[in-house]
This record gives structure tokens, C-alpha cells and sequence, in this order.
């Protein structure tokens, strides 16, 4: 059985060697050497001129995250509560914009944003002052905000919905008001969805490049954007980008064994 | 009788204008083991539900020690209910599972200002709760690593640390194997008489209403059909359907003829019936235990055997005689295709009215319950736990 199940990875061990472990191995061994092909630690040395950057990333991923979870929790609520054909209304809804191109979603909230824009237009037929945020942090945790939203709300909707209602009814039964009963049951057995979603936000956002090129104007550059320059800007040096690649990649495996670790005894409830 | 505590006063229920519980009156009294019992889809859930608070009924009122209650909510009425699928809450322990209400309940101190419950009182009530059931010892488990039986335990005493002046169990010992099932009916009536409060109780057993309750309440299709003891329930069944539902029984159709005397499978009977209309088409049931077989010529009926069951206590053995087949209980077995007389004594049977039980339309009656009931299969009386006679 072992054998015959082992048989069928086959090709899945095949493509994860070549397109994963092997790729994996040549960052480590590009981080390490320099362009001699000797070894060195000087590319992590060198890191630390860019801390600002990986300061910015990881501060602004972390908002994108927060304002995801604050917009995404109670909406994956509501929807949780409506009839499955509401609900499902809602999350095509939701997963529509992901089916266009990321670069054209990004390029249209450019055209947005920009100080002639579609938002400065309505501002001041409005009579209101106009807003300078393209090419500010801002305009960055927007579009990350709108592009990963998604992945926020479908995993905390799928445990929420999962929750079963005679729970919530014994909850109330048990003298628990509206607000107790979410506090006390639905809250703590969401969390696994708020975990992974958060992971899924957390991930994408702090290596992202397109977006913070295209609305931060790079006055705001963030890892993704740097290791971009190291690979096909004009400051090519490969050895700099996997030494940036591979502590951006530790320090994500690092705030994901954190999360896990925060949410291990609601996991073990969940494997019932 | 103690006094009264809970009344349904013409209550019907809706759902989307299907009408599942039809202007049903009902009085619960203080102290009382009340048994809603009923096949499924009789509203029998829904009434419980109606009780709990987590329906509103369409029209009528729910008066709860004289105050109406239509309108309050579930986490302000002094009930609490063990639900079927007992509902523990899979991210706490079995001690918090107890301790649920009481760590949220809001006593007033004195100054007009609301307190918690002190911590001392907590955990003294919650292992006076899990002693209560038989789970002491087990306040540190999580609730996915107890048994069914284990689980329905902790409902149990998650709902009565509270203290509720009623306490309503929706089908609670549904999931539970037959030997568990007994004990747990023991239990829970020894649990009724120490805790001293009202337990409305709902189940498709007729076996188990019987054997718990002091009061049935048969149900069907969303109407009351009996409320009594259940010695009155079972020997003094006021239709067919009752008689059908609550053990097993010969349902003949027959004409009384005039007082005390009716006619059915071909002949005259006397009985101690009276007050029908003379030539009133009537339903005549005879508990199969009630009717003795005799040698060929010594009874008012005679037939054929068709067959004989082994059922433990007593052998089930049908009859033939003419249309009808009659099913007779008896401790001595017959043979197959041996002729026997079927003797019946006026007290043995009961005439009953026929109500038109199904009018044209009755179907949209027949609605599912809020909770499905699987393991129950329509036809009623079927006795699949071979009751003893």
C-alpha cells in the first residue's frame, strides 16, 4: 500500500525537485558566494543597508493585514448569517476582480488615484479638497488591501459557516446575549479561519512589487521591489537578491510558526 | 396537583404558510415529567422550541408562571435545554462546557449594580453538576474525547447547573445505542426527582414516554391527540392513531350498534362502550395481549394461524380469520396453519370514534420537523424495541 501510494507522488517528487528544491538550493548557494564564486557572508552583510526597506515591507503588510482583517471579519460574519444564495451572490462577488490580471487592477486604481484622477474629479466637482495619496504608503496598503481582501474573507467565512447552529443556540440558551455568544463561541472557533487568513494576506502582501511600482511610485520601495532590481534592474547582482530572497522567506516561515503556534489549541478542537 | 408553570394558549406555528403546529393548548405543570411523543414531523420539536424561546409562534401566546413570553429571548427565560445533537462547545473543556452559564450570568449585589458569579461558587456548582451525572473526574477532558453517552451527560449538566425552573430535552438519548438508552432513562429520571424541576421531554419512543414520564402528550401531524398518564395513554387511547402509536393493536373498523354493543368482523360484541350514535361508524382496537386463542370452537372468532414469531417474553402470532388478520401476543405457540378460536372479553375492547385523521389536504400538514429524526420510520407502533407485554 505504502509502496503504490508512494509510486503515485512520483511525478509530484519529480516537478518538486526541479521546480522547488532545486531552485531553493541555487538562492542558498547564490546568497553565499559572490561574483567570483567564492564563498562569502558579505551579500547578508550588506543587508543591512536596506533594513529601512525591510522595515517598510513588513510594516506595511502587517497594516494591509489588520485593515483586511478588520474589513474582512465582519463581512465574512453578515454573510455567514445570510441564506446560501445570498452568501453565494456574495462571494462571486467578492472573487470576481481576481479574475482580471493584477497588473490591470493595480493600473486602474492608478488612474484612480492619481492627482487628475477618477477620485480628485469627484473631490472637487464636490467642492472638496483633493487628495495626494499616489505615490504615498497609502496608495500601497490600499492596493494591497483590495487585492488581498479575498483571501481574508473566504477562509474565515468557510469556519464560520462551518460552525454548527445549535451551538450558537445552546449559547444562548445558556443566558448568553448576541454579543456574549460571538465573544465567548464564534469569535474563538473562527480563529483557525482568521489565522489562515491572515497567513494569506500576511504572505503575498510583504513580497508584492507590482503594487508598490505602480502606486507608491517607487518612493516607496518594498522587498519584492528590491529583489526585482537585483535580478533585472540595472544594479544586477543576483548574490544580493537571494541573500534579501532568502531572510525575506525565514522571517515569513518564522511569523507563520508564531501563528501557528498562537493557534495550536484551536486547531486541535478543529481536528474533531 | 402542583401548580402550574408553563401553558401554550392556541399556539400555531408557520413555517413559509405551511402550518406545522395547529392552535395547540397545553398546560406544564410545576415538578412534572411532560412527554411529547409523536412520529416525525408532529410539531413535537417545534412546541419544545416554541418553549426554549427559539421560535416565535405565528399566533397564540407562551405564558411562563402567568407572565406572557412570545417575545423574550432565549437567554432570558429560566428554561434550558439539552439538545438532540447535544451541542458542547468544541473549543472548551468539559468543566467550561459547565461552567459556561455561570461564568456569564449577572446576579445583582445589593447595590443595584450586576456581579459575577465568585469563582469558589463556580467550581463547587460545576462539580456539584458533574457528580450529579456520573462524571466526576472528568472536568479536564476536552469534550471530542468522551463517548456519545459521556457527551449527552455534559449537556445534562451544563444546562441543570443553572438551575432552570424547566428543563426541556429534545430527543437526547436519540444517538445512543438501546443498552445506553435504558440506563440513561433511569438516570435522567433519577435526575428529575433530585434536582425537583419541570423536564418537557421529546421523543418518537413510545417505549421511553411510557417508562419516564408522568405526563404524554401525543402528537400528530400538529395537532394534540392525548394528553394523560401514561397507564391512562396506553389502556384507554382516545382514536386509532394513539392506539397505533403508543403499543401495538388490532384496528377494526365497525358500526356500533347501540349502547354496549358494537359490531365488527362479522358479528355482534358486547363491550362497555356507550354514548355513540346508534349505526356511528367506530374503530375498534384490541391490544394484541388482550385476545386469547382457545380450542377452534371455544371462542367468538376462529381462524388459521398464518404465523408465529419468537419475540423473548411472548411468541407474536397472526391469525387469519376471514379479511382480517388479527395479531394475538401469547407465552404458548401455536403451529402453523393450526385452528384456533380468538376469545375477546367486553373489556378488552375499546371503541373508539373515527375521526377523519386525514381530511382532504392533510398532507400539507405533514411537514418535517425543525430536526430530522432518522431512525424513525412512519407507519407508528411498529414496536421496534419489542415492548413488553
Amino acid at each position: 500500500m505504502k509502496r503504490r501510494g508512494g509510486l503515485l507522488a512520483f511525478p509530484y517528487a519529480v516537478w518538486m525537485i526541479l521546480f522547488t528544491v532545486v531552485p531553493m538550493l541555487l538562492v542558498v548557494w547564490f546568497a553565499l558566494t559572490d561574483e567570483d564564486g567564492l564563498p562569502t557572508v558579505g551579500n547578508f552583510i550588506r543587508l543591512w543597508d536596506y533594513g529601512a526597506v525591510f522595515g517598510r515591507s513588513l510594516g506595511l503588510a502587517a497594516v494591509s493585514t489588520v485593515i483586511c482583517l478588520l474589513i474582512g471579519y465582519p463581512l465574512a460574519y453578515v454573510l455567514s448569517r445570510e441564506t446560501d444564495a445570498m452568501r453565494n451572490t456574495a462571494m462571486l462577488l467578492i472573487m470576481l476582480p481576481m479574475w482580471i490580471n493584477i497588473l490591470l487592477r493595480t493600473y486602474a486604481w492608478m488612474s484612480i488615484l492619481e492627482n487628475s484622477g477618477l477620485l480628485n474629479q469627484l473631490l472637487s466637482f464636490l467642492r472638496l479638497p483633493a487628495l495626494h495619496i499616489i505615490n504615498t504608503p497609502s496608495a500601497v496598503a490600499l492596493g494591497m488591501v483590495y487585492n488581498y481582501l479575498p483571501f481574508m474573507v473566504l477562509p474565515v467565512l468557510t469556519v464560520i459557516t462551518k460552525i454548527d447552529d445549535s451551538v450558537v443556540e445552546a449559547a444562548q440558551d445558556l443566558g448568553g446575549s448576541q454579543a456574549t455568544v460571538f465573544r465567548r463561541v464564534i469569535l474563538p472557533l473562527s480563529l483557525p479561519g482568521v489565522l489562515s487568513g491572515i497567513t494569506m494576506v500576511f504572505v503575498p502582501a510583504v513580497s508584492t512589487f507590482i503594487i508598490s511600482k505602480l502606486l507608491g511610485g517607487g518612493k516607496s520601495m518594498l522587498l519584492g521591489d528590491l529583489i526585482e532590481m537585483q535580478f533585472l534592474g540595472n544594479t544586477y547582482n543576483p548574490y544580493l537578491g537571494s541573500a534579501i530572497s532568502l531572510v525575506m522567506m525565514v522571517i515569513v516561515l518564522i511569523s507563520m510558526a508564531l501563528m501557528n503556534r498562537f493557534g495550536e489549541g484551536e486547531e486541535e478542537v478543529m481536528g474533531l | 396537583m402542583p401548580k402550574e408553570l408553563i401553558r401554550l394558549v392556541d399556539c400555531t406555528m408557520a413555517f413559509d404558510g405551511e402550518i406545522v403546529l395547529n392552535a395547540i393548548n397545553l398546560t406544564i405543570h410545576d415538578k412534572e415529567f411532560l412527554t411529547l411523543l409523536g412520529p416525525s414531523g408532529c410539531g413535537k420539536t417545534t412546541t419544545l422550541r416554541l418553549i426554549g424561546g427559539f421560535e416565535t409562534p405565528t399566533s397564540g401566546g407562551i405564558f411562563f408562571d402567568g407572565a406572557r413570553i412570545n417575545d423574550v429571548p432565549p437567554h432570558k427565560r429560566r428554561v434550558n435545554t439539552v439538545f438532540q445533537k447535544y451541542a458542547l462547545f468544541p473549543h472548551l473543556n468539559v468543566f467550561e462546557n459547565v461552567a459556561f452559564g455561570l461564568r456569564i450570568a449577572k446576579i445583582p449585589d445589593g447595590g443595584g449594580k450586576k456581579s459575577r458569579l465568585p469563582e469558589g461558587e463556580i467550581e463547587e456548582r460545576v462539580q456539584g453538576a458533574l457528580e450529579l451525572v456520573g462524571l466526576k473526574g472528568y472536568h479536564r477532558r476536552r469534550v471530542h474525547q468522551l463517548s456519545g453517552g459521556q457527551q449527552q451527560r455534559v449537556a445534562i449538566a451544563r444546562a441543570i447547573v443553572n438551575r432552570p425552573q424547566v428543563l426541556l430535552l429534545d430527543e437526547p438519548l436519540g444517538a445512543l445505542d438501546l443498552k445506553l438508552r435504558k440506563e440513561m432513562q433511569h438516570e435522567l429520571k433519577e435526575i428529575q426527582r433530585q434536582v425537583g424541576i419541570t423536564f418537557v421531554y421529546v421523543t418518537h419512543d413510545q417505549e421511553e414516554a411510557l417508562t419516564m414520564s408522568d405526563t404524554v402528550v401525543v402528537m400528530n401531524h400538529g395537532n394534540i391527540q392525548q394528553i394523560g398518564t401514561p397507564v391512562d395513554i396506553y389502556n384507554e387511547p382516545v382514536n386509532a392513531f394513539v392506539a397505533d402509536f403508543i403499543g401495538e393493536s388490532n384496528i377494526i373498523q365497525g358500526v356500533m350498534h347501540k349502547d354496549y354493543s358494537v359490531s365488527f368482523a362479522g358479528r355482534l360484541f358486547e363491550c362497555v362502550d356507550s354514548g355513540f350514535d346508534p349505526n356511528q361508524p367506530v374503530d375498534v382496537v384490541v391490544r394484541p395481549e388482550d385476545v386469547r386463542m382457545t380450542p377452534p370452537d371455544g371462542g367468538q372468532l376462529r381462524g388459521t394461524v398464518n404465523s408465529v414469531t419468537f419475540k423473548g417474553v411472548f411468541y407474536e402470532i397472526f391469525i387469519d380469520v376471514g379479511e382480517i388478520e388479527w395479531m394475538v401476543h401469547s407465552t404458548s405457540a401455536p403451529k402453523i396453519g393450526d385452528e384456533v378460536g380468538l376469545l375477546l372479553t367486553p373489556e378488552d375492547i375499546h371503541v373508539m370514534d373515527r375521526p377523519d385523521l386525514f381530511p382532504e389536504g392533510a398532507e400539507a400538514l405533514t411537514l418535517e420537523d425543525v430536526d430530522p429524526e432518522p431512525e424513525f420510520e412512519d407507519g407508528g407502533g411498529d414496536g421496534e424495541d419489542g415492548e413488553e407485554a
